[in-house]
């Protein structure tokens, strides 16, 4: 692509990952070093730490984007995405927003989506409490920063808990710092099955703005299968192929299959919920999915709260967000990935892959235009690609401008209705929410 | 007393029931045969293709039995005890666990199959070799079987035609809900709580949108699950868990080939093993034969060969699998979660029409016989003519590099597009299939599919680039391709 005085654009990529490059390449952008005079940056998180860190001063000029935003931990972090979400609950509460509202048993009705979670060690005692209210539920111990499965195992019995802990501190002569904390959280032992297989979705959630907060849903997110089947038997705890759906676990597993790699679309997952239980439950669970993640996103945009993620205007992030459905038809948010994998495991995983990025570089960066972060964001309808726009502050707040008999709907009912009244920006932009 | 009679029955429902169940012998119903008729003429009027089908079957028995005897594999053993228990405990779980199965293979593949089809000859049909009945033809089907031309098929599909709203078209996410599917939805609703089987299959003939499909199938096919359907199911289960048979390794295979390897079907890898091991052992299944020119392979206990009171059916419902045979099974997974439904619903389908797609016959489209669905012989022809006379530059370009359109289509034919087309537009087909009681809807997709990918098969020079062109067709919309081909003319 080249620019209307000649230029082309530059590009820098840290990872070297043909999703990535092909796409580049095909738009006729210019490799560049990352210390050089780039337009656009596709780094790791490491990288964009080390350019946003206060020592290092770089500032980024109105040509130049990339693709995480400086603190976006604390939505990717799994302690503090807890923390963050319940923070946004208790403000809300305080405001006395009616999304705040709570059941007799103290849960809230409309913001309850992600399983009860506790930091270790710093909450042991609170886990404990709650434990004791349940003595035969199984809980899943995830190390807070890592990623890909690594480190996880299941507990049942508090002496587990003990053992580990006894066996850690043994090792360490350190302070406890983020990376020896575990988040312990209640396991889903209620999973949706389908084909009697346990699965969790992992879609792809672009942002370009948190204040105002601007983001999409794609379309091409996926189901990824345990190859063994699932069994809530406590003697398979320690198998934890039949636990984890991540495929950098699954890959191990025997019965994996290298031409689906375990990965079924979500519109297959769609056509079979339509097919089974009806468009109803079907729309309503998708209407869900949507909600949390908008809120999830709403709990680390809020302005002026601790935990917010700075919106620097040359970030945009695509989020891996990992879901589970219990049988219920609920989905819980069980985590979200800065750096979702795009390394492709099959043919079908590397066309996706490629699309998504391709699609999130039309939304960034307006096909044929220069790279200016002061664009007003609202891309048109063609060059939205496979993604939905899953919410768009500002359109939503003008929208309830001009349609004041939406305000009403704005915090009752359904969450499912609830998002489409603030959310609908169909008549701004043609964008809906399927 | 009759009057009272008659009313209760309204009142009851039973009215209704009596009604589908009528509707659904009809649908099988087969005229008296003439007095003087031989049960061989029965199931099959034409000697050719009753001694072809014969000598098919006895390929596929040798065969069998030759796998048995390299592999000194019995073709039924009674499990152990402890076998038994064993199976019972990974019911749910069937394909976790696989048998060796590197030493078996499919017993036959579609294009064995074909051959067949494409070596049946009418003795009667003298080839003068004055280029008049069979040279004018450029396909390879050379039984002169009964097939429709466009016109007729226009008539017959006259409810798909452009001007009418689709299922599957017309409900489209982008189209807003109140063009057409808050109507459809509503006339659904309406349309299954009459529960009235003629009913729901003209519903059915614009489509039926997805989450009615499954109740408005069970309706059209006269399939409600009750004890005694469950308690059927149980018994065909224990059946698999006594007894190992060869066949169970050949589901296993074709299983393990085909679904376990498609990405939209793997799912449902362990529930095509609970509806094809016992469907395996249903004899109702045997019924068919009475009315198809095939007849079930028969074994005989160790000793008696021969002796006729000793023969049994193998397996017990007669059909040996054939390579893709489970892609019949598993878009109707997509639909049904409960296994027996889904057991029954399928018997059900095959029992109908799937039978059919395997089996040789000339089935008289034309005789007053309300069941004439047409055999894979007339479908295949059916393709051969449609193509050569509306597609005849693309035909005579693929037959001028030696490559026989038929041999390309086949496969999806045969398999009625299972595993080739995504899942939706599978069972969108076979919507149709069912509303129209006829597969003939079958090869006018396949001929749709050619016209559709024209440009590039004229570009092609061999039979590998022609078959790359028409390898992928999961993107394909299969109702407007068969609109475009019915009605654009």
């Amino acid at each position: 692509m080249a620019y209307p005085n000649g230029a082309r654009l530059k590009f820098a990529c840290d990872m070297d990952k043909s999703v990535l490059v092909n796409n580049f390449e095909k738009r006729g952008w210019v490799s560049v070093g990352a210390d050089e005079d780039w337009n656009f940056y596709w780094a790791t998180v490491q990288s964009v730490r080390n350019i946003f860190s206060v020592e290092n001063g770089y500032r980024l000029a109105d040509d130049q984007v990339i693709n995480h935003f400086p603190n976006h931990y604390e939505l990717t972090r799994k302690d503090l995405m807890v923390k963050n979400i319940k923070r946004y609950r208790k403000d809300l509460d305080k405001e006395g927003n009616p999304l705040a509202e709570k059941d007799e048993t103290g849960h809230y009705i409309h913001l309850d989506f992600v399983p009860v979670t506790f930091m270790l060690p710093a909450d042991y005692n609170l886990f404990v409490e709650e434990f004791r209210k349940n003595p035969s539920s199984t809980w899943i111990m995830k190390p807070c920063g890592k990623a890909r499965g690594i480190g996880i195992f299941l507990i049942n019995r508090l002496s587990q808990l003990k053992k580990w802990s006894r066996d850690s501190k043994t090792n360490t002569f350190t302070a406890p710092s983020s990376k020896d904390t575990y988040v312990i959280s209640r396991y889903i032992d209620n999973p949706l099955l389908i084909g009697g297989k346990k699965f969790d979705l992992r879609l792809y959630v672009l942002v370009t703005s948190f204040r105002p907060l601007k983001c999409y849903m794609y379309q091409l997110g996926f189901s990824r299968f345990c190859s063994v089947k699932y069994n809530a038997n406590v003697n398979e705890l320690d198998n934890m192929f039949v636990h984890l759906t991540n495929v950098s676990i699954q890959k191990h597993g025997e019965d994996y299959n290298a031409i689906h790699g375990g990965k079924w679309t979500v519109h297959n997952l769609r056509v079979f919920l339509e097919g089974t239980r009806g468009k109803e439950v079907s729309d309503k669970l998708f209407d869900e999915i949507n909600w949390l993640t908008v809120h999830s996103l709403k709990a680390v945009s809020a302005t002026g709260t601790k935990g917010a993620i700075a919106n620097d205007r040359h970030c945009f992030e695509t989020y891996g967000y990992d879901i589970i459905i219990d049988d219920n038809m609920k989905p819980w948010l069980i985590e979200v990935n800065a750096s979702p994998s795009l390394t492709s495991t099959t043919a079908a995983d590397r066309i996706m892959k490629y699309k998504l990025i391709s699609d999130v570089i039309n939304i960034v960066i307006p096909p044929g235009e220069m790279v200016d972060v002061k664009w007003n964001k609202v891309p048109t309808k063609e060059n939205l690609g496979h993604f939905d726009l899953l919410y768009d502050e500002e359109l939503a707040q003008s929208d309830l401008l001009q349609m004041p008999e939406n305000k009403s709907r704005v915090g009752t009912g359904a969450p499912g209705a609830n998002v489409r009244g603030k959310v609908d920006p169909r008549k701004v932009t043609g964008a809906t929410w399927k | 007393v009759k009057k009272d009679v008659v009313q209760t029955l309204v009142k009851t429902g039973w009215e209704r029931k009596l009604r589908n169940s009528i509707f659904c012998k009809m649908m099988s119903y087969h005229p008296p045969p003439h007095y003087a008729a031989s049960q061989e003429h029965i199931k099959e009027p034409n000697s050719y293709i009753r001694r072809a089908q014969a000598n098919w079957e006895k390929r596929i028995l040798k065969s069998l039995n030759s796998m048995c005897t390299e592999l000194s594999v019995p073709l039924a053993r009674k499990r152990p005890e402890k076998e038994q228990k064993d199976m019972l405990g990974r019911w749910a779980e069937l394909g976790t666990d696989e048998p060796d199965l590197s030493q078996f293979r499919p017993v036959y593949a579609p294009k064995d199959f074909l051959e067949v089809i494409a070596s049946l000859k009418n003795p009667n049909v003298v080839d003068c070799g004055d280029n008049t009945v069979s040279s004018c033809a450029w396909g390879i089907i050379q039984a002169p079987v009964y097939v429709k031309d466009l016109h007729q098929l226009r008539l017959q599909y006259s409810e798909m035609a452009i001007n009418q709203c689709q299922s599957g078209i017309d409900d489209g996410p982008e189209l807003p809900s109140e063009v057409f599917e808050a109507d459809r939805a509503k006339l659904a609703r309406k349309v299954l709580a009459a529960k009235l089987a003629p009913a729901t299959q003209e519903f059915a003939k614009k489509g039926i949108p997805l989450s009615h499909r499954a109740q408005m199938w069970s309706q059209i096919l006269n399939v409600e699950v009750d004890d005694v359907d469950i308690l059927y199911y149980e018994q065909l289960k224990t059946g698999v868990l006594q007894h190992d048979l060869l066949v169970d390794s050949l589901i296993y295979k074709d299983v393990k080939l085909t679904a376990t390897n498609d990405d939209q079907y793997f799912v449902f890898e362990d529930y095509l093993y609970q509806v094809l091991l016992p469907f395996s052992r249903d004899t109702t299944i045997l019924q068919h034969f009475n009315y198809s020119s095939a007849s079930p392979a028969k074994s005989y206990i160790r000793g008696k060969l021969g002796v006729d009171e000793f023969a049994v059916n193998y397996p017990p419902n007669g059909v040996i699998p054939f390579h893709g045979f489970s892609m019949y099974v598993c878009p109707l997974c997509y639909i049904y979660n409960d296994i027996i439904h889904l057991y029954f619903v399928f018997r059900e389908m095959y029992n109908r029409y799937f039978f059919r797609l395997h089996t040789l016959s000339s089935h008289p489209q034309v005789s007053a016989s309300i069941n004439s669905i047409m055999g894979i012989v007339s479908l295949c022809l059916q393709f051969e003519r449609l193509l050569q006379t509306h597609e005849a530059i693309l035909f005579f370009h693929l037959k001028s590099i030696g490559v026989q359109p038929l041999r390309l289509a086949f496969k999806w034919l045969i398999r009625a597009f299972s595993g080739y087309l995504s899942s939706e537009q599978v069972l969108l087909l076979w919507d149709r299939i069912l509303a129209f009681d006829s597969l003939e809807i079958l090869p006018v997709l396949a001929v749709a599919i050619f016209t559709f990918r024209k440009t590039n098969l004229l570009q092609v020079q061999t039979f590998s680039a022609s078959e790359a062109v028409l390898a992928d067709i999961t993107t394909l919309k299969v109702i407007p391709l068969i609109q475009l081909a019915l009605f654009s003319q």
